[in-house]
């Protein structure tokens, strides 16, 4: 392969957009042998995974719907990611921005519209930020691994969401019934991010994309994202020019989380219009905060390639949900799945660096993970 | 009111139940303290606890054989390990991220088997608790430590076990020499892919083990997500413990007794939440983290892939 791709760098360059897809067609390749274990048809089941995701108006629309959390998480880790932290707490920083804006919701059923969005989009925005900031901090200035710290966090959030969802922010009506379903009141119909074309499409979809884009614009042609690439790709080399290295650690964290906050408010504003829980976090998030990551290196860590990679994975996720229902296969199947789709997606970068085309000028940005930041503290 | 319910049987239960909730932190972290001694970081403990847990207890609901269901667990945990070893050090996957894959593999696959195979929360009779002669009859000592079942002893065991793997064995030099150095050890023949092959397989099995003794040892039933982040904190432990099997053993006893504390308030209804109580021990290991992290430095070359002549 290696041979073939120095011969014809283009084909390499083809070969390493293809190659998510490919990872991702082999872990559903993976699945369809444990749907035939299961007894299942898996083309029956896969045809039903293309309709349910391409099919019609609808499956498209709601595609884009599943898509806008992924990209915004996507977004946020790219920034991660570039500044050299790997930033698992999605799921977290998703729940408590969601929580913050429904806060909003609730408190000022009666005021406008336009008033309330903007500020629960905001609170969204920061609650996720103060998420993601307390991994950096711990990480800059006390060493502490983010990875575990984040994992952590997303715990402390689902357990203070399940608190508050059945205790303090629960629907009166709910409070009422006998089932107590965990779950907080509709909010206003005033409240409602509007909706594009008649389907389950919102205005959230159009902020993701511009947020992808304002990303793009932050880390390539501002000082601040100079200086958060140049910490990830490396911190030493920063800490000499005179950039204080902990500092844009925080940021980069703070920010990762803070587009997770934000994509859990257009959730909350945009899709469900309330807040609810089954107790752990995918039961919110649907896994919005992990498969995020998995977009981002979709799009090779770069925000507006995160924008046609969260469209593909949320067409594979809406198309999933479909091929559960009509194949009455447990929706545990899906998780699994999304695993696998993890695992052969972040295992693939190993045939990116293995047959990269040994040409100056054509070789892959050695990606910035997992910095030595205990030793530049 | 407290120091009514704080009686003396009451110290003595939770001291017990502390002991015993200490098994499955116990074997999850230490498998994987030797796993990071090699330098390689397995996230997916919590996803290989609950497939484990999940062959184990329904091999056992099946047969009524606790040894055949501990057998199921130790095999799903070690072909688990291997295809931890294949993505992390094979294909050089980014450890943090594959680790989440495994960890939602786990998740849905064990539910969903779970509800293909048995739809209802069953129990099972698990491993009886063997009281150890003379011991077991000391006033309080012998109620909290001498009564417990087969695998709480075993966890215990392998701490000065896997201890001296690590520190006095021929293996365990080749382990740590892996995990700091790759480059060095595979110049002095060591194969670094054997050993971390090893390594991964190794706390495969103990992370299989340890949900097979939450499933047939502690609590005898099988519910979705039933290790509800354990596994996660057990690689949280790792850190804590300073990447040594007696740290690890400190750290999960802490935890351990946290969390009877925990299901002691629960049961006796306290004017705390159960949401707030569960909550705790996450906390808890956010802040043991930045007191450990301090003092110890990881192995050099964790996480990181090895390249021989890069």
């Amino acid at each position: 392969m290696q041979a073939i791709f120095n011969k014809y760098p283009r084909l390499w360059r083809v070969f390493n957009l293809l190659l998510p897809f490919l990872a991702t067609l082999a872990a559903l390749a993976v699945g369809a042998v444990m749907l035939i274990l299961l007894g299942e048809n898996p083309l029956a089941a896969y045809s039903a995974l293309m309709e349910g995701a391409l099919g019609s108006t609808n499956a498209l629309a709601d595609t884009l719907v599943k898509a806008t959390p992924l990209l915004l998480v996507a977004v946020g880790i790219c920034i991660a990611f570039r500044g050299g932290v790997l930033n698992i707490g999605g799921e977290g920083q998703l729940v408590v921005g969601a929580l913050a804006s429904t806060v909003v919701g609730l408190a000022f059923p009666d005021a406008a519209g336009v008033v309330v969005i903007p500020l629960a989009l905001l609170c969204g925005f920061l609650a996720g930020a103060v998420w993601g900031a307390i991994p950096g901090l711990l990480k800059a200035y006390f060493n502490v691994n983010e990875i575990l710290s984040t994992i952590m966090m997303n715990a402390i959030a689902v357990q203070g969401m399940n608190y508050l969802l059945r205790a303090p922010l629960i629907d009166p009506v709910q409070l009422e019934s006998a089932s107590r379903i965990p779950q907080t009141a509709r909010l206003a119909i005033a409240f409602d991010l509007p909706r594009l074309i008649p389907t389950r499409l919102h205005l959230g979809t159009g902020l993701a994309i511009l947020a992808a884009i304002l990303v793009y614009i932050f880390l390539w042609r501002t000082v601040i994202g100079y200086r958060i690439r140049a910490v990830g790709l490396n911190p030493h080399a920063s800490r000499y020019a005179g950039i204080n290295v902990p500092r844009y650690i925080v940021l980069a964290l703070l920010l990762s989380g803070a587009f997770a906050g934000l994509a859990g408010a257009v959730q909350v504003y945009g899709l469900h219009h309330r807040m609810f829980t089954d107790g752990s976090a995918t039961g919110f998030t649907g896994s919005a905060g992990f498969n995020g990551i998995v977009v981002a290196l979709f799009g090779n860590l770069h925000p507006l390639g995160a924008i046609p990679a969260s469209f593909l994975f949320g067409a594979l996720l809406v198309g999933a949900n479909k091929l559960q229902r009509v194949m009455q296969v447990p929706s545990a199947f899906i998780i699994g799945l999304n695993g696998l789709v993890v695992v052969f997606v972040v295992s693939s970068e190993y045939f990116k660096r293995r047959w990269a085309v040994r040409r100056e000028t054509e070789t892959i940005e050695k990606v910035p993970i997992a910095c030595e930041a205990e030793e530049m503290t | 009111m407290i120091s009514d319910l704080f009686t003396m049987t009451v110290f003595v239960g939770i001291l017990a139940s502390g002991i015993r909730l200490a098994t499955p932190y116990l074997f999850a972290a230490i498998g994987e303290t030797i796993g990071q001694k090699s330098g390689v970081l397995n996230l997916g403990v919590e996803g290989i606890m609950l497939l484990g847990a999940f062959a184990s207890f329904y091999v056992t609901f099946t047969t009524n054989n606790l040894g055949l269901g501990l057998l199921a667990a130790i095999i799903v945990g070690a072909v688990l390990g291997l295809m931890v070893a294949f993505v992390n050090v094979t294909l050089k996957a980014e450890q943090g991220i594959s680790g989440i894959g495994f960890y939602l593999f786990g998740l849905g696959i064990s539910e969903l088997l779970f509800q293909i195979t048995m739809g209802t929360v069953e129990t099972v009779s698990g491993f009886p608790p063997i009281y150890i002669p003379i011991l077991s009859d000391l006033p309080v000592v012998g109620d909290i430590l001498f009564r417990h079942n087969l695998l709480v002893y075993t966890a215990f065991f392998l701490v000065p076990v896997s201890w001296f793997l690590l520190n006095k064995t021929t293996l365990g030099l080749k382990i740590r020499a892996v995990g700091e150095n790759p480059e060095a050890a595979d110049t002095m023949g060591v194969s670094v892919t054997g050993i971390r092959y090893f390594t991964c397989i190794l706390g495969g099995v103990f992370s299989g083990v340890a949900g097979a003794s939450l499933s047939i040892a502690l609590l005898n039933v099988f519910q979705q997500n039933l290790t509800s982040g354990q596994g996660f904190i057990a690689v949280a432990l790792v850190y804590f413990g300073g990447w040594r099997p007696f740290g690890v053993l400190i750290g999960s006893l802490i935890f351990s007794l946290v969390n009877a504390l925990q299901l002691w308030v629960q049961i006796k209804s306290l004017p705390i939440p159960s949401d707030i109580a569960i909550m705790m021990p996450y906390v808890l290991t956010i802040l043991a983290l930045v007191i450990a992290v301090q003092r110890v430095r990881p192995p050099s070359a964790l996480a990181k892939p090895f390249e021989r002549g890069g």
